[in-house]
């Protein structure tokens, strides 16, 4: 397996549409969470097929099960059936070791709560992806600042999270999900922790990523938000309700 | 950026906890290099002690039939078959391998000496080393200059030493004189009774009691004091009847299973106690690491969502207890070489303790060794958290 780090070159340009290549695909997801008297089904089988370059809203109110297909789409939470297919690997029946490696060579996390590291810089924070790679110190510091860049916070590398705020946070974690390049960025409530301003701006931001050719799939409870992205998945008791493409 | 720079930037950011757990363990390893210290030069000091407590080696005649005897060598006529040592034997064991550990050599002649109807049991002497050897051995009416050890009196040719019931049989105090063979004797000294056979003894300069028994030139017993903190006592046992064939030479096995059994006992109370310091120090590792790595759960599940491997986790969180364990080993090597050098020497009149780097070696080992392995357990269970316990938190 190539990595994205070695062949994928991101370009940010004005209009880079999406092609028709799939790129992820969930088939017959079924997701059930069990406690000791009760069981709630979460999803109760999802098929999906998103495509290279697109930009997916997943919406749905509280309890729809679109958390639980945003943790399934990230490799970190296996489904009770059904398969994960991104890039013509099952990533499902990969080993924990190399589900790990294909979260930081397929996958870009970014959370509501930014998740940055308290204790290392932004700079250190965007190149933690980077330091399990085997590479040269200086090309990790180069792609970590040029991900800052993107970002609009290359002045700002060597400041620990708390002297950012909430938007800059944001946008650390945002750099830190781009950094080694994955083909696909996951977002939950990437603005939920944000004023609408911040907000705004924070989206724009994959808004502009998307327009360079990186596929972004967020979840949100932000309507006004999702109507901006090219495909809107709208999530029902643990069933897809609705599916549009525009 | 390296997976160091997040078990040491942990390090900084918990600086408080980071101090706790430092200063537990390192007491921890400053209590077992104290007691180590300590212990260890007890033993020397013991086994200084010991060694030159009593001869700890007798040499002998090869003989089989032994009647009249004194420290098991017949001074009987009858035993005609013995083959006396030799002056120059004291030579020879002069120049075995082992020589240094040798503090001191006793030589002795002896046999029965008939005066008038009287036998007495006479033996000739090297005084200096007698006294020096017979460390319990006090004068009548002596007070010791040092305690616990008698100094020879001034002794010369003429002059002779009892043993106290041979002075009660002979009715001669310190100061008498005492006619043996035709020649008058000044009695020096006459010995405390101890209850052995020194009791009947009279001691003489080892060349005159030669001439008075007949035995110029030769030796009834050699008795040795080697000093074997550093030497097994076989190997000088082996070395000496390597140089005299003639002999018999026997280790004494009471003074030395005496001594083994004092200083194992010593030895086993100092790791019992190390153990327990040591168990209680592991412990603090494990509650300390287990805590953070509770307070690190979100950052741990994103470390893995992001694409950290497990090994990596156990990486971390082990690189930070080998870091905090290393500066634990290192601090507790100091304060316990530190106040043992200070506090031993007043508390327990130990002196001549020094600080010693294989100690310094086997204390940092010690210490990651055990914050390594207690930190093991928490390093898997950080490892084996679900990257979506992380995502819960959003």
């Amino acid at each position: 397996m190539t990595t994205a780090i070695e062949t994928k070159e991101v370009i940010m340009t004005e209009e880079s549409p999406a092609n028709t290549e799939t790129i992820l695909s969930i088939e017959g997801i079924r997701k059930t969470y069990a406690s000791n008297e009760n069981s709630y089904e979460a999803l109760k089988g999802i098929d999906i097929a998103i495509q290279e370059g697109q930009f997916v809203a997943i919406t749905g109110e509280s309890g729809s099960g679109k958390t639980t297909l945003l943790s399934i789409l990230g490799a970190i939470s296996p489904p009770d059936s059904g398969r994960l297919i991104v890039d013509g690997i099952d990533v499902y029946n990969l080993g924990q070791e190399m589900a790990a490696d294909f979260r930081r060579e397929y996958l870009g996390f970014v959370f509501q709560q930014f998740h940055l590291i308290p204790y290392l810089t932004a700079l250190e924070n965007v190149m933690l992806p980077l330091c399990i790679i085997k590479m040269p110190a200086s090309e990790k510091n180069e792609m970590a600042i040029e991900a800052l860049g993107r970002v609009g916070l290359s002045e700002k590398g060597h400041r620990l999270p708390t002297e950012l705020s909430g938007g800059e946070q944001q946008r650390v974690a945002i750099a830190r999900a781009l950094v080694n390049e994955p083909p696909i960025v996951l977002a939950d409530e990437p603005t939920g922790n944000l004023d609408t301003k911040t907000g705004n701006e924070v989206f724009s931001l994959f808004e502009r990523l998307n327009k360079a050719g990186q596929t972004v799939i967020l979840v949100t409870h932000n309507t006004e938000l999702a109507q901006r992205t090219g495909r809107i998945i709208r999530m029902k008791d643990g069933l897809i309700e609705s599916d549009t493409i525009r | 950026m390296k997976l160091s720079s997040i078990s040491l930037g942990n390090i900084r950011r918990r600086l408080g906890k980071t101090f706790m757990l430092v200063s537990g363990l390192s007491i921890g390893v400053a209590m077992v290099v104290a007691m180590i210290g300590i212990t260890s030069e007890m033993q020397r000091d013991l086994d200084r002690k010991l060694d030159e407590f009593g001869a700890n080696i007798v040499i002998t005649p090869r003989s089989e039939s032994l009647s009249l005897s004194y420290g098991g060598v017949s001074v009987s006529d009858a035993s005609l078959d013995v083959e006396e040592l030799r002056q120059q034997d004291i030579e020879l064991i002069n120049n075995i391998e082992n020589n240094k550990n040798i503090s001191a050599i006793a030589p002795k002649v002896m046999g029965a000496y008939k005066r008038g109807e009287r036998s007495l049991l006479l033996v000739g002497v090297d005084f200096t080393s007698e006294f020096k050897l017979k460390k319990w051995w006090r004068l009548e009416g002596v007070e010791n200059a040092i305690p616990g050890y008698t100094e020879s009196p001034s002794t010369g040719p003429g002059d002779v030493v009892l043993g106290h019931n041979a002075a009660l049989t002979l009715t001669v105090k310190t100061g008498d004189k005492l006619t043996l063979g035709g020649t008058e004797y000044s009695v020096k000294g006459v010995l405390m009774e101890n209850a052995s056979q020194d009791d009947y003894a009279v001691f003489m300069a080892l060349p005159e009691a030669q001439k008075l028994l007949g035995k110029e030139g030769k030796i009834s017993m050699i008795e040795v004091s080697a000093l074997c903190a550093d030497c097994p006592i076989e190997d000088i046992v082996a070395q000496i009847s390597a140089g005299l064939p003639h002999a018999k030479v026997s280790a004494v096995r009471q003074a030395m299973t005496l001594k083994m059994e004092t200083i194992s006992q010593i030895v086993r109370f100092s790791v019992a106690v190390s153990v327990v310091v040591l168990a209680i120090g592991a412990l603090i590792v494990f509650v300390s690491m287990m805590s953070s790595v509770g307070e690190r759960t979100k950052e741990i599940g994103v470390l893995r969502a992001i694409g950290f491997r497990q090994t990596h986790i156990i990486k971390v969180i082990l690189l930070e207890a080998f870091v905090v364990s290393l500066m634990s080993g290192l601090l507790g090597w100091a304060i316990g070489s530190a106040s043992t050098i200070v506090l031993a020497p007043q508390l327990m009149g130990i002196k001549g303790l020094h600080l010693d780097p294989a100690m310094l070696a086997a204390a940092t080992a010690l210490a990651v060794l055990i914050g390594m392995g207690s930190s093991i357990y928490p390093a898997i269970k950080a490892s084996r958290l679900d990257p979506v316990e992380a995502l819960r938190y959003i």
